[in-house]
């Protein structure tokens, strides 16, 4: 199945995500709010999308990104999930109840970005150790032993 | 090591026990320079290349080099690869574990200062001879087994300048000059020429 099948399938079955979706770089995008973010992944679940391939999240600055990617075996299709997050407050909700494959996924998150999921079953540091101060992956993060590479390299 | 250490003092001592130290010391250095055994500490993509320096084409064990998963086996510790600060503390425990004489070989640019992880880095160790006494640094990204082999051929040049008493060491043809050490070219003019 290719993108306009999957834009044509998603708009029949769901016309409310239909405005969300977009095809960006040759990608399926559906980019959902924070409020009705678990809805649409519920709905994606029951469309087909049976396999949860990847959880990360990107630093923009003001706010954070969540992007989920979502495959499918039976319509061998794939579709990103973006959800745009403010960053003072990094709260969102987990995916675990729809794929298992979420909880060490969003765990690493957690770790690297500090994006708190809420009724995550076993939401604590995956990779790094769990006296660790921060999050490394923010733009914004600082560590006394971190050496900064000088301008010249 | 302490009762051996008050013999060789002892011995150092008592006329003609240098000639009993040297012997016991030329034995035991051979016997611990032709069985370095290894305990293989491969944490990254360096350990690719000691694992094919263990096997037909490199064949370490004709050196006497056979890599141990036991560190109660061994006597040098080959940190091939990136060591994180979580991996650290695993690795000086099983540093900790190998029993006296030991050594240490840090293999690649990861182990020596971190390598291409050096700047803008929040989790790796900038080389492990931050917590180890390292004896042989190789560099490269990552070496290939002839330097390891190189490295283990001087890590023996080493262990056969060590003596069972601990103030002493045997001087060996091989050992590479230090940077503190006079250069022996320079010696020689200054005496030719205070003596002109």
């Amino acid at each position: 199945m290719d993108i306009k099948e999957l834009r044509e399938h998603l708009c029949a079955t769901y016309p409310d995500l239909c405005p969300l979706f977009s095809i960006e770089f040759g990608d399926g995008v559906l980019s959902v709010d924070r409020s009705r973010f678990h809805d649409a992944a519920a709905d994606l679940k029951s469309l087909g999308f049976d396999r949860l391939g990847m959880v990360t999240a990107v630093d923009f600055g003001d706010e954070l990104e969540m992007v989920y990617r979502l495959q499918s075996r039976e319509m061998r299709a794939g579709i990103f999930v973006k959800t745009r997050l403010p960053r003072e407050e990094a709260v969102i909700e987990t995916v675990v109840d729809l794929w298992d494959a979420a909880d060490w996924q969003e765990r690493e998150v957690y770790d690297m970005f500090g994006i708190v999921f809420t009724g995550h079953p076993d939401l604590r540091r995956i990779l790094l150790t769990d006296d660790w101060v921060g999050w490394p992956l923010r733009k914004d993060y600082d560590d006394p032993t971190i050496i900064r590479r000088p301008d010249y390299l | 090591m302490a009762g051996v250490d008050d013999l060789a003092r002892a011995l150092e001592r008592t006329p003609g026990g240098g000639i009993i130290l040297t012997s016991v010391d030329a034995i035991a250095d051979w016997a611990r320079g032709y069985s370095l055994w290894m305990m293989p500490m491969g944490t990254a993509c360096c350990a690719m290349e000691l694992i094919a320096a263990s096997f037909s084409k490199f064949d370490f064990d004709r050196h006497g080099s056979i890599p141990r998963p036991d560190p109660r086996h061994t006597d040098v510790m080959v940190v091939a690869g990136t060591i994180t600060h979580k991996m650290a503390p695993a690795v000086k425990r099983l540093w900790e574990q190998m029993p006296d004489p030991k050594w240490c070989i840090a293999m690649g640019n990861c182990a020596v200062s971190g390598g291409i992880f050096y700047y803008d880095t929040y989790s790796v160790v900038r080389g492990v001879d931050t917590f180890l006494p390292v004896d042989v640094y190789i560099a490269g990204c990552p070496p290939r087994p002839e330097a390891l082999q190189d490295a283990v051929l001087r890590l023996r040049d080493k262990v056969r300048a060590e003596s069972i008493s601990p103030a002493r060491v045997r001087e060996v043809e091989g050992i590479l000059p230090l940077p503190s050490d006079p250069p022996k070219g320079e010696v020689a003019a200054e005496s030719t020429g205070g003596g002109s």
